[in-house]
């Protein structure tokens, strides 16, 4: 199969992610556009090892996404990867939809007990209040040091989540176990919903501050395929330490009137905005 | 009356979790630095490859055991109950409860039975808020002996739970005859005139008062060991026949199993009922036996309301 032109499909996800919330009406727009680099790398470049047709396939990566409003670009990049129909995006948000606003995973004995809506294959964990990830992929990635099993479990978070004290208490455990298969990664485009980070509230020195736990830190450009490239790679080199990347990336990405503005963090666009905005991604900027 | 064997309920859960490691490879506990005291220290002697200690931190301790859950183990995570789920609600509420994970969240040292360390650690919110989440089992056992069995049985039962254990040693009073089953309360005394349903060791008190009140008043006593779900028809049956309902715990009166009782009974069986427990306030620093005298619950306060009740 030839290689994926990643940029292209990174490209296909920000229309996508723009169309989903202008029907949804409601939603996160500029962090899901952010990661949609690291999206088609993850799904469509070889960065996790997956199957579509086999969402529990045990031998998996794990992907936890620990910052949930970011989920238009998870539903996005599941559906283009073949997990669902591509039809079923414009049900985002919707009742009874899968597409819950932050992703619900749910571990059913019976089908639909206690809910009102099914459970979204690829989706791993439950998300939304901050924070919350971190430990759950740490709690994945002991399981699997314990057992012995060789797969990754890749972390999504953001900066602003940083703020929240519980990663604090998720990174100094994985450091702990020597959890070497973690490799958490920080979205790092300064933006929160009420303004810049660095203004809200400085994260200091980031980097030293998680080499200070005990971690190995790499800093990327989010939208750089061969620096995603590098960080698997450079993983392997670590065996016994968590990996943290911070990887800066521009909120709003490919979209003039979106990128590095935080108003964009927790709003959709509308209609004409979304018009506007899938003009500039097919065409390029005017 | 033979002497009554103390033990805490903190015992009969250590106890079962060493016989579960030796049965099932898939539990494993989490603890944030309790382990002497929430007695899971030889559980992580015995099985070091199932135990995981994650220091002063509840929030990640909830977290990480969902993510040992997600991957097929039944999780105990262990700590005080005014920390966990006190401080770790949100994270009991997504990571675990909503994502219906196999945790067992196990909060030790409730109610003012833990004495000299004051109200800061005497949980006695825990269990409203734990009741309050959607699908979430809410298991008290009343005493040590209860306490291994709903261990036990709570780790062959899938799904999220709530373990409320105490610190003080109490009697061995719940006969070991009796059938334990989640969800299902248990008759431990028979009577036709008043209806005393409890939970937890406290719940003992209550049975030394309808002893020494038998031949003049016929107590029935029932243990109401699972809060959540509420054995409603026991309930609704026994207060049918006594008209009369006393309710008992060592936790607030709002939202406890007091407030859990009155909601079954106000809709189902409107009959005179009372709450015994603490009555919004905080607790403080004393001896167990103490604290039940100065905040009502001992067994002369639970004798003077059903007298009160039987007027």
């Amino acid at each position: 199969m030839p290689k994926p032109d990643l940029p292209l499909v990174a490209r296909d996800i920000r229309k996508n992610i723009i169309r989903s919330l202008a029907i949804a009406g409601s939603g996160h727009t500029a962090g899901a556009m952010g990661t949609a680099d690291i999206f088609a790398w993850w799904y469509f470049g070889g960065g996790l090892r997956h199957r579509s047709g086999e969402p529990s396939w045990e031998g998996r990566d794990r992907l936890i996404l620990s910052c949930g409003h970011y989920a238009p670009v998870l539903y996005v990049t599941l559906a283009m990867a073949g997990y669902f129909p591509l039809a079923e995006l414009s049900s985002l948000r919707k009742i009874g939809s899968r597409l819950q606003g932050h992703p619900v995973k749910r571990v059913e004995l019976k089908k639909m007990s206690g809910l009102g809506h099914e459970i979204l294959p690829g989706v791993e964990n439950t998300s939304g209040p901050l924070g919350q990830g971190v430990s759950v992929a740490v709690g994945m990635a002991l399981a699997a040091k314990r057992r012995g099993e060789k797969h990754w479990v890749w972390c999504l978070g953001s900066d602003g989540e940083v703020q929240e004290g519980q990663t604090w208490e998720a990174y100094i455990s994985a450091v702990k176990y020597e959890l070497g298969n973690l490799i958490y990664v920080i979205d790092y485009n300064n933006i929160q919903i009420t303004g810049e980070v660095s203004k809200i509230m400085p994260l200091g020195n980031l980097k030293k501050r998680l080499e200070g736990c005990g971690m190995e830190v790499m800093e990327i450009d989010g939208h750089d395929f061969e620096d995603l490239e590098k960080v698997k790679e450079w993983a392997g080199l670590h065996p016994k330490t968590p990996k943290a990347v911070i990887m800066v990336t521009t909120p709003g990405k490919g979209v003039g009137f979106m990128e590095n503005n935080y108003r964009w963090h927790g709003i959709p666009p509308t209609k004409e905005q979304a018009f506007d905005a899938l003009e500039e991604l097919i065409r390029g900027k005017k | 009356m033979t002497e009554v064997q103390m033990k805490a309920t903190r015992d009969g859960f250590g106890e079962a979790l060493l016989s579960l490691g030796e049965k099932q490879n898939k539990v494993m506990v989490v603890c944030a630095d309790l382990e002497e005291s929430m007695r899971v220290e030889e559980f992580g002697k015995r099985f070091p490859e199932r135990m995981v200690e994650v220091g002063v931190a509840e929030q990640n301790m909830v977290g990480l055991a969902a993510g040992l859950a997600l991957e097929g183990n039944c999780v105990f995570a262990v700590s005080y109950a005014a920390f966990s789920p006190g401080r770790s609600w949100d994270q009991i509420r997504v990571s675990v409860a909503l994502s219906n994970l196999n945790v067992k969240i196990v909060g030790g040292h409730t109610g003012l039975g833990v004495g000299p360390d004051g109200a800061t650690h005497q949980a006695l919110e825990d269990i409203a808020i734990m009741r309050v989440l959607p699908g979430m089992m809410v298991v008290v056992p009343a005493d040590a002996y209860q306490a291994r069995q709903a261990t036990e049985r709570l780790s062959e039962l899938y799904g999220p739970a709530y373990l409320r254990l105490t610190r003080q040693k109490t009697g061995l009073f719940v006969d070991k005859a009796l059938k334990f089953e989640i969800g299902k309360a248990q008759i431990l005394r028979q009577g036709k005139d008043i209806t005393v349903v409890g939970c937890g060791p406290i719940l003992g008190e209550a049975m030394k008062v309808a002893e020494k009140l038998a031949g003049r008043v016929s107590v029935e006593v029932i243990n109401m060991h699972t809060v959540k779900p509420i054995d409603a028809e026991t309930l609704i049956r026994s207060a049918k026949k006594t008209g009369r309902v006393l309710c008992i715990e060592d936790h607030q009166v709002t939202g406890g199993l007091g407030g859990a009782v009155a909601e079954v009974l106000s809709e189902k069986m409107p009959v005179r009922l009372e709450r015994m427990g603490v009555a919004d306030k905080w607790g403080e620093s004393g001896l167990p036996e103490d604290l039940y005298e100065k905040f009502g619950l001992s067994a002369r306060w639970i004798e003077g309301r059903v007298e009160k009740l039987m007027l």
